[in-house]
């Protein structure tokens, strides 16, 4: 970084209120099992799960329902015991409210464990071993990317990196669930890591706290500190540091190239969540069957944090955690700068589900968007350095070139244009747009060329085929006149030569005609 | 206990959380910071000056009304973020005090209408509307444009009351010629031109002192530089405007005019007469930051207040005017978009030419 950019470019993000407070605070409130659980297949990047299990069967808690499926996907676990009612499509717990296949088990409440074997030593396994074990436990990045989890440590192993990051900054606000699992939970996490670096072949382990959760730094220091590898480090409350490359500068002074991943800076990052999984996974050999998520929000009747079967309704969660508060203006799973609007309550917990917000009506104060002035608030809050206002003025004026030349595809959707934007352009809104016609246009121009490709090797062939056939023609024409030829013994010489070029002329003509056919 | 779907927005989306202030917002503020000067001109220059501060405003809303009517959009709403009246009132702060009523008019018609609802209404207008007016009453009727007088506070026993300063206004009553003064920059370029040196012209009573506190004649609101100061200085804090431009316009005045003063002080004005006189305070801290006119980036906005300041002393010392901030404004303007261009800021993994940095092992 030189002078300049000290100077000019160290204000990205922005400082919203965190509200995260009191809810962190409260302890957290394991939730009975629900009435009725559904396990979507899909809850990861990747390949949905196939299911293993047929209605009417028994399963016991723990048990796998439904296996990964292709090289980036992750096996899906029976959260509790109980029958498997049916496996058919729910509302996905997503705006669009699209359907979405799903596990249902009827709870027999016993909750009953599978025989389920920890390991003992782990560091006598092999890495390659650990991170089967993790996959097969339905490990995924709890952080709310949902990345399998064993996928990206051996990436890490195979990249030979040096760095492992562990994500506890918890930068959106109203979000708790990290910040409680690292007070509750310390010892886990930094063995859960302790394994993961094993697993990964990193030499050391960053953990990266939000300077605003001081309880949650002392508990993680106190739990690594026998455990040199492992350093805890605070560092300063912003919107977005947890992003993985704005915490991987922050903690290594490393800046990821736009078009690598953090693997080839010697660097994975794994969230906090996700470390405290794999020591489950390892330690006791459970899979992820439950998480802890934050309820929070002026209509939430007890924020504070619950741990949550995977797979419990929205609509149990707030009935057991005291119901709304009002009528609520608007239900978010995740956090309120990048989190989605769920179309109702009924839609299940899953495993990247790190919070359920209840907003009312005042916290939601829309407001019509108006022209932009050009004041700049977003080129200063943006963390990847775009100029939000430029690509908005292409994208509206559907120049989707010019605004992917200023950088549309490296914008993560943080929302901190929107969020500091003065006349409530929807920011976020046109680049999602963007980014969704720009992709519908490389498919469309990738099918066509391919189309193209079929029909001209169509009209290849066809042409080919006509060739031969008058070739053929011309040869059994040119035969037969050679044996006419031959037929006549008394022919001269001359008169074979005469013979001999009308046979390629006929040949020639021919083919001149087929091509012309 | 159940989702109220009625009151569900349609389409909601990230992020569910707002921290910014508002377009109203900044514009108040920009207000409320220029109300010290304004309030100083009001009581320098009297009641003309209060008839012509509010009809050169009145005239503002009224052509944003008729522009928002004719547009199809709701006046109501628009008007209320408070562009038209910052552009009137800035507009007002730069004309003669004791202008007649139809420069105040004609100027409304010309930032409005032409100055800005012509690119599609706020933050469509290439050049400031403010300095669009001003310019363009400038060069078409500079006479009524450059009759300054001297300061008569609405106090004094001879200032005009609210009647005459009424009739003033509306032409009626004739301004006395033991009223009408000059500026000190317009004095000194005379001065210049008739072939009498800098040395000669200004006499000892000259000097940045008089400049500070603003008891002199020139525009109704830019006499006093350390209110005008004070006022950006607020703002600045507030973070309603950055640092960049209203320091490098200042430099981009102050270097050149040092150098000049260094060399040769017969000829070439000194720092302090260069920026507490004309319109350079209210240029550097409320003009050239206009947002929507200048360039985003802070790089950016340091080339572009530079320019500004430079621009200004150029047209001041070689120019045929003897103020220059409002013509250096427009032309920076023209060059807003470049600048943008150029000064992009880097992204983050990528190098200053947009490529994928290369990876370092």
């Amino acid at each position: 970084m030189g002078f300049f950019e000290k100077i000019f470019s160290s204000h990205w993000g922005v400082h919203p209120d965190d509200h995260k407070r009191p809810a962190a605070d409260v302890p957290v409130l394991r939730l009975p099992v629900p009435p009725r659980l559904f396990v979507p297949l899909a809850q990861h990047v990747g390949a949905a799960a196939r299911p293993r299990v047929v209605v009417g069967q028994k399963v016991l808690k723990g048990e796998c329902l439904a296996e990964a499926q292709g090289n980036i996907s992750a096996p899906i676990h029976a959260p509790t015991s109980g029958t498997i009612l049916a496996i058919d499509e729910i509302t996905a717990p997503h705006p669009s409210g699209l359907p979405l296949l799903a596990v249902s088990i009827a709870p027999d409440g016993d909750d009953r464990w599978f025989d389920c074997q920890g390991l003992g030593d782990p560091f006598a396994e092999s890495p390659q071993a650990i991170a089967k074990r993790v996959a097969d436990a339905g490990v995924v990045g709890l952080g709310g990317a949902t990345f399998p989890s064993s996928v990206k440590l051996a990436l890490g192993l195979r990249s030979g990196i040096d760095t492992l990051i562990v994500n506890g900054s918890e930068c959106e606000p109203y979000l708790s669930c990290d910040d409680r699992l690292m007070r509750d939970k310390a010892l886990s996490i930094v063995n859960g890591v302790r394994v993961m670096l094993h697993s990964s072949g990193a030499k050391q382990a960053l953990v990266g706290i939000e300077d605003n959760k001081p309880e949650a730094i002392a508990a993680m220091r106190e739990a690594a500190k026998p455990y040199g590898e492992v350093k805890i480090c605070p560092v300063p409350a912003r919107y977005p540091m947890g992003s993985d490359r704005q915490l991987i500068l922050e903690l290594t002074g490393r800046e990821v190239p736009s078009d690598a991943r953090a693997a080839d800076v010697g660097v994975i990052v794994h969230n906090v969540g996700t470390a405290n999984a794999v020591y489950d996974a390892i330690y006791r050999g459970r899979p992820l069957i439950s998480r802890l998520i934050t309820l929070n929000g002026g209509a939430m009747g007890a924020p504070g944090n619950y741990e949550v079967l995977i797979g419990t309704t929205v609509a149990d969660v707030v009935a057991y955690a005291g119901g709304f508060k009002g009528d609520p203006a608007r239900l978010i799973m995740g956090g309120p700068m990048m989190g989605t609007v769920l179309p109702h309550a009924r839609v299940p917990v899953v495993k990247g589900t790190a919070g359920i917000l209840a907003f009312s009506a005042a916290e939601v104060a829309e407001q019509e968007a108006r022209n932009c002035i050009r004041c700049g608030s977003c080129i200063k809050a943006c963390p990847m350095g775009l100029m939000p206002l430029e690509m908005a003025a292409n994208i509206r004026a559907e120049k989707l070139d010019g605004a992917e030349k200023l950088g549309l595809a490296d914008c993560i959707a943080c929302g901190c244009c929107a969020y500091v934007c003065p006349s409530n352009i929807p920011l976020v809104q046109y680049f999602s747009y963007a980014k969704g016609a720009l992709s519908a246009q490389t498919r469309a121009q990738l099918r066509q060329e391919a189309t193209k490709k079929l029909a001209l090797s169509r009209q290849e062939r066809l042409d080919r085929e006509n060739r031969e056939k008058v070739e053929a023609a011309a040869r059994r024409k040119a035969e037969r006149a050679a044996q006419a030829a031959k037929a006549s013994e008394s022919a001269p010489a001359e008169a074979k030569a005469a013979v001999k070029e009308a046979v390629n002329e006929a040949v020639k003509e021919a083919v001149k005609e087929g091509a012309s056919a | 206990m159940s989702l109220n779907t009625a009151t569900l927005p349609a389409p909601a989306v990230a992020p569910h959380v707002s921290g910014a202030g508002s377009v109203t917002r900044t514009m108040l503020i920009v207000q409320a910071a220029l109300l010290p000067a304004t309030l100083y001109g009001f009581w320098l220059y009297g009641w003309p000056a209060i008839f012509l501060f509010l009809l050169t405003v009145g005239a503002c809303v009224f052509f944003e009304f008729f522009c928002l009517r004719l547009a199809g959009k709701a006046p109501a709403a628009h008007l209320l973020d408070g562009s038209a009246v910052l552009t009137g009132w800035l507009l007002a702060l730069t004309l003669p005090p004791w202008a007649p009523w139809w420069v105040a008019v004609v100027g409304g018609l010309l930032a409005i209408v032409f100055g800005k609802h012509v690119f599609g209404g706020i933050g469509q207008n290439p050049f400031n509307p403010a300095m669009v007016a001003r310019v363009a009453l400038l060069v078409s009727f500079p006479i009524p444009m450059t009759l300054w007088v001297a300061p008569l506070p609405i106090t004094a026993a001879n200032a005009p009351g609210i009647l005459e300063g009424l009739r003033i206004m509306l032409g009626s009553l004739p301004i006395p010629d033991a009223v009408s003064s000059a500026t000190l920059l317009g004095h000194a370029k005379t001065e210049l031109s008739r072939g009498v040196d800098l040395l000669h012209s200004l006499g000892a009573a000259h000097g940045p002192m008089l400049s500070l506190i603003g008891e002199r004649s020139g525009s109704l609101g830019e006499t006093a530089a350390w209110l005008i100061l004070g006022g950006g200085l607020a703002m600045l804090f507030l973070g309603v405007i950055s640092w960049h431009i209203p320091l490098a316009m200042l430099a981009g005045i102050a270097l050149p005019a040092a150098i000049g003063h260094a060399g040769n002080p017969a000829r070439y004005l000194d720092v302090g007469s260069h920026l507490l006189s004309g319109g350079v305070m209210l240029g550097a801290f409320f003009i050239a930051t206009d947002y929507v006119t200048s360039p985003s980036t802070a790089p950016g906005k340091l080339i572009f207040g530079f320019g500004c300041g430079f621009l200004t002393y150029v047209i001041r010392t070689w120019g045929g005017y003897p103020e220059g901030v409002a013509f250096a404004v427009l032309l920076m303007n023209t060059l807003t978009p470049v600048i943008d261009r150029f000064t992009m800021p880097r992204i983050l993994g990528r190098d200053r030419r947009g490529q994928p940095l290369s990876i370092k092992s």
